[in-house]
């Protein structure tokens, strides 16, 4: 087995696939870990306010807890697709920033946390 | 079996002596890693250092430390008899025959798992502790309420872990679970003190690329390496009489278990069993599969 081993050598290192795999898995699982309990509660609000001005959908809507240095950061990304602005009546009227300051959201893109 | 000064209970050592045990956990979260091998390992490690020691089973429901330990048939009274107060401690403890400062505390076998009530174990550890050096907790896997149970009252944890993804993550969880649910972590006291053994570990393999080595755990897990025991055939033939590894001269894992015993203690030892045995040119090119 070991000349074998020895011809095909990529069939070997699984430990650096595991090594890999537990990197990524523990990445998240850590930071979901710390996450406080009030985030699923929070995010569901915030959606119920957000959609009394704006069309929103409830994966619009992202809360996440960050760290940066000591400081703790509550991140909150709010999607909103300019096709589906809700005319409020006597209410404050939703004024959409200039094009520039507008800018797509990309959902794959890693939200960058603030230095 | 004297009362000494004030004392509660002196049952174990010279009257007058003071004692003030270190609680230690042998804990994993994944089953089958090798927590009461090493529980009784390091316990009877500690024993031969002089150490008083007492090693308790909280695996209620599977009591196997006593089997491991050599003493299944010396069971009168165990832990939740102790807790709730149908037996005295001193009627409860095993003295090991084979090392004087060695007691086995056994488990219940039939009774509920939740039988392990908080402030009973509270009780009988505080009782203990006036009597000896280190108390050795070897926790039930999983993360359910034994084995926090378990970790609850810990000053130090031996994460108990093999080279393997499944053990790794376990591990990595139940370390989370120390830092945010042990009486330290409640009590904002300083935090359980947590080390790495490494366990079943095959140096032969981890050349190969086949298994985790130890950098790796250690740089996945990050927090300090305590041993490495080698997979060795010993581990099953200690087991297979009832008898803690560390009492076999011979054997490699028994080595790196009193290795890992000096070390926690705060002696330096080299790490041992982590490079691979030399081999003949033949074994080489021919080697087992």
């Amino acid at each position: 087995m070991r000349l074998l081993d020895l011809l095909f050598p990529e069939r070997r290192n699984s430990a650096g696939i595991a090594k890999d795999r537990l990197k990524i898995v523990l990445a998240h699982e850590r930071a979901s870990r710390d996450a406080p309990d009030f985030l699923p509660a929070l995010q569901k609000e915030l959606v119920e306010v957000v959609a009394r001005y704006v069309e929103i959908r409830g994966d619009m809507l992202r809360v996440n807890v960050g760290r940066s240095g000591d400081t703790s950061l509550l991140e909150i990304n709010v999607e909103i697709d300019r096709a589906l602005l809700r005319p409020v009546e006597n209410g404050p009227v939703f004024s959409p920033p200039p094009a520039a300051v507008m800018r797509r959201f990309e959902p794959d893109t890693p939200w960058v946390k603030p230095g | 079996m004297g009362t000494a000064g004030g004392r509660r209970h002196r049952f174990v050592g010279e009257e007058g002596e003071v004692y003030l045990a270190k609680i230690i956990v042998l804990t994993s979260g994944k089953g089958g890693v090798g927590k009461t091998t090493s529980a009784a390992a390091i316990a009877a490690g500690l024993a031969l250092r002089g150490k008083r020691t007492v090693v308790i089973d909280f695996d209620v429901g599977l009591r196997n430390l006593d089997l491991i330990m050599g003493c299944e048939r010396r069971v009168v009274f165990d832990f939740i008899n102790v807790i709730n107060g149908d037996a005295k401690l001193n009627q409860a403890l095993i003295k090991d025959k084979r090392n004087d400062n060695l007691y086995v505390f056994p488990t219940s076998q039939t009774r509920d798992k939740d039988a392990l009530k908080r402030d009973g174990v509270e009780r009988v550890l505080d009782e203990l502790k006036d009597n000896f050096d280190y108390i050795v907790c070897d926790s039930p896997a999983g993360i359910e309420h034994g084995a926090i149970t378990a970790l609850y009252f810990a000053d130090s944890a031996i994460i108990v872990t093999n080279p393997e993804v499944s053990s790794v993550r376990d591990s990595d969880r139940i370390i989370g679970i120390l830092a945010s649910k042990s009486r330290r972590a409640e009590h904002n006291l300083d935090p359980v003190e947590v080390h790495l053994l490494l366990t079943r570990y095959s140096t032969e393999r981890v050349k190969r690329g086949e298994m985790l080595s130890v950098e790796d755990v250690k740089e996945i897990l990050s927090i300090p390496l305590l041993g490495v025991i080698p997979e060795s055939e010993s581990v099953l033939r200690a087991s297979n009489t009832g008898t803690p590894v560390v009492f076999e001269p011979e054997s490699p894992a028994g080595r790196a278990y009193v290795d890992a015993v000096a070390r926690f203690v705060g002696e330096q030892r080299e790490m041992r069993f982590v490079q691979p045995e030399r081999r003949s040119i033949f074994r080489t090119f021919f080697g087992r599969a």
